[in-house]
């Protein structure tokens, strides 16, 4: 369960200004978010996962609340529990998707690489259709395979929260289809609640409920 | 860390070709200096050693240095000659023990050093293969010199023409190689030795050739010489068929050589020797090559020492410049670290990634730089000779 209410946060410099009376996310749940650009979309995904500091507002992940944590709290919390998915994926060009899959296990000092979680990373890579790419850089990937080598990194936590920021936004139609029934089937099968950031119409039927960031600007000015 | 260096060996593997200019780049900033500093040291043991095994020189009035140079390493510091005189002039005090050296030419670059049978028993030289020298026109070789010709003992070796455009200059002199020494690591391995009378042979004092009267050559017979016709041609290698026909000109007390080693059995004779060579129209100068080493010794430390100076800017420099290359190298790293921050990673995290791809990079330079150093220790007695033996 998310909870997020009176959210308010500033850019340095008082140019936006993002304010979310209230939002609640059931767990398990795979909402999409649109809104026309620059309305604060991909900063809510900042400010629930941490990456950003709460101005102001309760944001409330399970329990656990990320508007009171210490950045060092917030980091290790992301870590754990959350599994994001970036626009432009991200990933790190000097290792193989293999080590790309397990960097959050590389980058961590509370996650343990263990054996058990290799064969984790060869499973999702083999559920993405990666298996035979284990040893391949980046460089040498397409584009719809480096998506779904950052959906793999996003899963290998077994995060209970998956953000995707325009996951779909760079891939060719067949690509986006492909991309968001992986996230389905993975959330679904570790039960994580998606939330996702979109521009494409075409996909939003797939979700169990749109929220369009138009509607937080007019309660907000109401 | 263990994560920490899986990384960091996993992005300096991927920019293998940077990892590399990196690690030489420091291993020579480490090794160089002290590379320079075991050529000195080594120089410095060579020179105190060769200098101290010889206890007097007596050469030219002139620059002690070169005399010390060309009559202990067979450098190219031509000094003024002298008289065989001043050789038998050493042994006639029955003060010290002399051995005359000519020091005037090479053969195949190395330095052909004409002396007597004494300097090998005094510098305690030892055949290795073939023998010591007997006749005239046989030549010894330094193991390093023998090394570098090829010449077996049996084989002969043409001495270097001096100037082709002399005709009353030296003319080569093929010599036959009778032997090769043990080396001994230290200049007399460079050199050619041939009996002093072989080396004024090559200089033009004694020559071999026909019976000018019997081959009908003589154009002129007035006593007290002959004059012979053009026909008449000097041998150009001495044989056991041509040996009787060479001949000196002259009186042997005033063919050149280029030094004189005095051995004195104590320090009251070596007192004594030296006080005879004080007088102001004297025309031979007598050193002691240990004072003139440690005068030359004096200026390699203070030539060391700016080195050293020198050195330590340049690595800085060039240090600086890695630095700077790193830090530039972190800007285009930009990404990867916003990557790790956004996926939840420690800022310590980061800087321990960060400190392990420095590490690895310094210990593969000091490992780098420690093999070098131990190849070249190997040859550093080797490199110090060969600095000394072709200093001009």
């Amino acid at each position: 369960m998310i909870a997020v209410s009176d959210l308010g946060f500033t850019y340095p410099g008082g140019a936006f200004h993002l304010t979310i009376p209230a939002l609640q996310v059931a767990q398990g749940e795979r909402l999409a978010i649109v809104g026309p650009s620059g309305t604060g979309k991909t900063t809510l995904l900042n400010l629930l996962s941490g990456i950003v500091e709460v101005e102001s507002g309760v944001v409330d992940i399970a329990g656990s609340r990320v508007d009171r944590m210490s950045a060092t709290e917030r980091r290790a919390f992301r870590i754990r529990q959350i599994g994001f998915v970036f626009q432009n994926f991200e990933l790190v060009e000097y290792l193989t998707v293999r080590d790309n899959i397990l960097y959050p296990y590389r980058l961590s000092d509370v996650l343990r690489l263990d054996r058990e979680v290799r064969s984790r990373a060869e499973a999702l890579a083999g559920a993405v259709g990666l298996a035979d790419k284990l040893g391949r850089y980046p460089q040498a990937l397409s584009q719809g395979e480096k998506q779904r080598v950052a959906i793999c990194r996003a899963l290998i936590t077994q995060p209970r929260l998956l953000l995707a920021d325009e996951a779909t936004g760079n891939l060719d139609p067949a690509n986006k289809g492909a991309i968001l029934d992986l996230l389905f089937a993975q959330a679904k099968a570790h039960d994580a609640t998606l939330i996702a950031v979109t521009h494409d119409h075409e996909l939003l039927p797939r979700f169990d409920r749109v929220v369009d960031f138009l509607d937080f600007r007019a309660a907000a000015d109401a | 860390m263990r994560e920490a260096l899986y990384l960091a060996v996993a992005y300096l593997r991927f920019h293998r070709w940077r990892t590399s200019v990196l690690v030489v780049a420091l291993a020579l900033i480490l090794s160089v200096p002290i590379l320079t500093r075991m050529v000195l040291t080594a120089s410095e043991a060579q020179l105190s050693a060769r200098a101290a095994a010889t206890p007097l020189m007596v050469g030219a009035r002139g620059s002690a240095l070169d005399l010390m140079m060309n009559g202990l390493y067979f450098t190219d510091d031509r000094p003024e000659m002298i008289s065989m005189a001043e050789s038998e002039r050493v042994w006639d005090s029955d003060l010290a023990i002399s051995v005359p050296l000519h020091v005037l030419y090479r053969a195949g670059g190395e330095p052909i050093v004409g002396t007597t049978l004494d300097y090998f028993d005094f510098r305690g030289l030892e055949i290795a293969k073939g023998r010591g020298l007997t006749v005239l026109g046989e030549a010894v070789l330094g193991a390093n010199a023998a090394a570098r010709l090829g010449v077996a003992p049996g084989e002969t070796l043409i001495s270097d023409p001096e100037n082709l455009f002399d005709l009353t200059g030296a003319y080569p002199l093929e010599m036959t190689v009778v032997g090769h020494l043990k080396p001994t690591q230290t200049a007399d391995d460079d050199a050619i030795f041939v009996d002093l009378k072989t080396a004024w042979v090559i200089q033009g004092l004694g020559h071999g050739h026909n019976d000018v009267v019997e081959e009908g050559m003589a154009v002129e017979s007035d006593a007290p010489g002959i004059t012979a016709n053009a026909a008449l041609t000097q041998f150009t290698r001495i044989t056991p068929r041509n040996i009787d026909t060479f001949h000196f000109h002259g009186a042997p007390e005033t063919y050149p050589i280029s030094a004189v080693i005095a051995v004195p059995p104590d320090a009251r004779n070596a007192a004594i020797l030296r006080g005879r060579y004080l007088a102001a129209d004297e025309q031979a100068q007598i050193v002691v090559p240990e004072t003139v080493v440690e005068g030359l010794l004096a200026t390699v430390f203070r030539i060391g020492a700016i080195l050293d100076g020198v050195y330590l800017i340049v690595g800085l420099a060039t240090l600086l410049a890695i630095a700077l290359a790193f830090f530039l190298s972190l800007r285009l790293r930009d990404a990867e670290m916003r990557t790790a921050f956004h996926l939840g990673c420690h800022r310590f995290t980061v800087m321990r990634l960060l400190a392990a791809e420095i590490g690895i990079i310094v210990i593969a330079a000091g490992l780098l730089a420690l093999t070098f150093l131990s190849a070249m220790s190997v040859v550093t007695n080797d490199l110090a000779i060969w600095i000394l033996t072709s200093a001009d």
